[in-house]
């Protein structure tokens, strides 16, 4: 298994609108990321950061290139392919975007039962292991409009990871969120996706937690620029 | 898959919503059931004289419509069809409507008369046990199902009381009671001899009938002494009209259903329930997923398909159904006793028609279910990011 990167990019291009108003936004974008690898990827707004995470999350086709998620190739792949491949990468999101009408523990389970192998006692198990895991073990019966912003994204994160997918998607994870909870929450993620050996693909803007990751890449104009080794 | 019921979790947490919408669809439900309900009841009315009559062909003439409305034929008819092979006895039936003032206040109002002979009835024995006071002068007996406008006949009667009052203008007294029903064309009923009869309408032509009832020796093939009748009777003379009960019993109905407006009212009532419920089932579950986009979207990222959220539509929509049925038939179940109660009328929940109208209300809400649904399709994984 050693070395298959879970994401190869090679020379995608995206363009949005069409005829006189198609404009790039994505220009010849080449990355890998290795399994358990920790990657930020970060860049001014508007640059395309958010744009390359649905191409990878296979939330938008891939229009030009080459790209390659959990060996799958996504251009020109079957929708029917790629529902089930976002079964196996973890979204978090700015926004929480947890259900409204359920529990913490239910919104968790929820990414558990597209998993048909995993009972429904296992996945109530699960879930209330992963709320346990990031700090919110007795808050599991209660509703998102219950909980503070921190709270709502770990109960994200938990949502993410719950099912161990070999990947991670976080977009601005920490954006909404007071310093000292941004700090946990990415703290809570990383140990997670150590512990699953899930590749985390992170974008933010916020310096203070740039510590976190293996590899920081830019992000600008459409083109990934530079690849540089994190300070340790 | 249905471990979260997010459907019901989902109706569950907007209230007001909830309630909205039940109330709504119950409204729906209740409309659906009172016209379906007085439609039914006016047809069951309409034909109940016609269902008890003790007959197999009955004789009529072409020129009437409904028992409102009937034009007479010659007798000689009904006595020509003993002639036919298969006839075992006929029994001549004059029907008219005659004028009874209350006993107790005086007011007047429009009854029903049935006359026969009284050696030949047409009614049996569990309708009218005895027919003894009718062979008396100026005698007839009270239906005691008619509407209470008539006046309290019965208890009178029950009472031992000798109830006399005015029938279009002659005295008459009544010698007994039976039970046969009001009902749309008919408020009240009365059975009296021939004779009395043709004293009460003596401007009628003598040898002039309304009804020709005909009964079959045990055995006779109804459908073929049908055809000589209608060969011997109906072809060659052209004044009378040869019917089986059940043709009998449509003559009546679809006089009701199609001459009146009244089937088109009652249908049209049912239709504006119908839309209605939909239109708020609608709306309700349009604005359900609208305010969900961003959690269905969600959902879509994290690898649910389509599939699965139409689903949750479609289950709001059933659940919606049920929990605004229920409610819907208890309260339309009360209302039919009231009216039953207040207007003499045969109207029941039957099964029948509370399966009609849970089928109906199932219709509204996946209707309105498939409608709602395309919004779901406006959810982009791509934009929640
Ligand atoms: N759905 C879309 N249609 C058209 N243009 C879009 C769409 N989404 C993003 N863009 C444009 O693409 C560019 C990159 O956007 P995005 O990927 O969101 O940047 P970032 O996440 O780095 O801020 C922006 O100029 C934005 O206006
Ligand atoms: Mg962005």
């Amino acid at each position: 298994m050693s070395q298959e990167p879970v994401i190869a990019i090679d020379r995608v291009n995206h363009y949005f609108g069409s005829g006189r108003l198609r404009k790039q936004i994505l220009f010849d974008i080449t990355a890998e990321i290795q399994p358990g690898e920790i990657v930020i990827m970060m860049g001014p707004s508007g640059s395309g950061k958010t744009t390359l995470l649905t191409l990878i999350g296979a939330l938008r086709s891939t229009q030009e290139g080459s790209m390659r998620v959990l060996g799958q190739e996504l251009n020109h792949a079957d929708h029917g392919l790629l529902v089930p491949l976002r079964r196996n990468i973890g979204y978090i999101f700015q926004a929480h975007n947890l259900l409204n009408s359920l529990t913490a523990r239910q919104n968790v389970q929820m990414s558990l039962e597209l998993h048909s192998e995993v009972s429904e006692r296992e996945a109530r198990r699960l879930s209330e292991e992963m709320l346990e895991a990031v700090g919110l073990r007795d808050w599991a019966g209660y509703y998102p409009h219950e909980l503070s912003g921190g709270q709502k994204q770990r109960v994200a994160i938990a949502r993410a990871l719950a099912s161990h997918p070999k990947i991670v998607l976080a977009d601005e994870p920490t954006a909404a969120l007071d310093k000292q909870s941004g700090r946990d929450v990415v703290e809570i993620m990383q140990r997670l996706a150590k512990q699953r050996g899930s590749a985390i693909l992170l974008v933010t803007h916020d310096n203070r937690i740039l510590d976190v990751a293996d590899r920081i890449i830019y992000m600008e104009d459409g083109r990934l620029s530079a690849l540089e080794t994190a300070p340790i | 898959m249905f471990a979260i019921p997010l459907a019901w979790l989902q109706l569950k947490r907007e209230k007001v919503r909830l309630l909205v919408a039940l109330a709504g669809i119950g409204f729906a439900v209740i409309l659906m059931f009172i016209q379906f309900g007085f439609q039914d009841a006016l047809f069951d009315s309409a034909v109940s004289l016609h269902r008890n009559i003790e007959g197999d062909i009955f004789l009529i003439s072409p020129q009437s419509t409904a028992l409102i409305a009937m034009e007479q034929f010659p007798q000689r008819r009904l006595y020509q069809s003993l002639g036919v092979s298969g006839v075992e006895s006929v029994s001549p039936l004059y029907l008219g409507f005659a004028t009874w003032r209350n006993p107790t206040n005086r007011k007047t109002r429009q009854i029903l008369v049935i006359g026969f002979e009284p050696d030949n009835p047409i009614f049996n024995q569990t309708i009218v046990s005895n027919l003894a006071p009718i062979r008396l002068p100026d005698t007839v007996l009270f239906d005691r199902a008619s509407r209470e406008e008539f006046g309290p006949i019965g208890e009178l009667f029950d009472q031992q009381k000798v109830v006399t009052t005015e029938l279009s203008g002659r005295r008459v007294t009544v010698g007994g009671l039976f039970k046969l029903g009001a009902s749309f064309g008919a408020d009240g009923n009365l059975i009296t001899s021939d004779i009395n009869f043709l004293r009460l309408f003596g401007q009628r032509k003598i040898g002039q009938l309304d009804v020709g009832v005909i009964r079959l020796q045990p055995g006779a093939d109804r459908e073929q002494v049908l055809k000589r009748l209608e060969a011997t009777l109906q072809e060659s003379t052209k004044d009378v009209r040869v019917l089986s009960k059940e043709g009998f019993v449509e003559f009546e109905r679809s006089y009701w259903a199609s001459s009146t407006a009244i089937g088109f009212i009652f249908t049209l009532g049912a239709a504006i329930g119908f839309v209605v419920g939909t239109v708020i089932v609608y709306q309700i579950l349009y604005t359900d997923v609208s305010d969900h986009l961003a959690e269905y979207a969600t959902l879509k990222a994290m690898g649910y398909r389509n599939l699965y959220l139409l689903s949750v539509v479609f289950q709001e929509a059933f659940i919606l159904a049920i929990m605004g049925y229920i409610p819907g038939l208890l309260f339309s179940t009360g209302l039919y006793n009231l009216t039953r109660n207040a207007t003499s009328l045969p109207i029941y929940m039957t099964t029948q028609r509370s399966l009609m109208v849970f089928c109906l209300t199932v219709i509204m809400c996946m209707m309105s279910g498939a409608i709602a649904v395309r919004r779901v399709q406006d959810a982009d994984p791509a934009d929640i990011f």
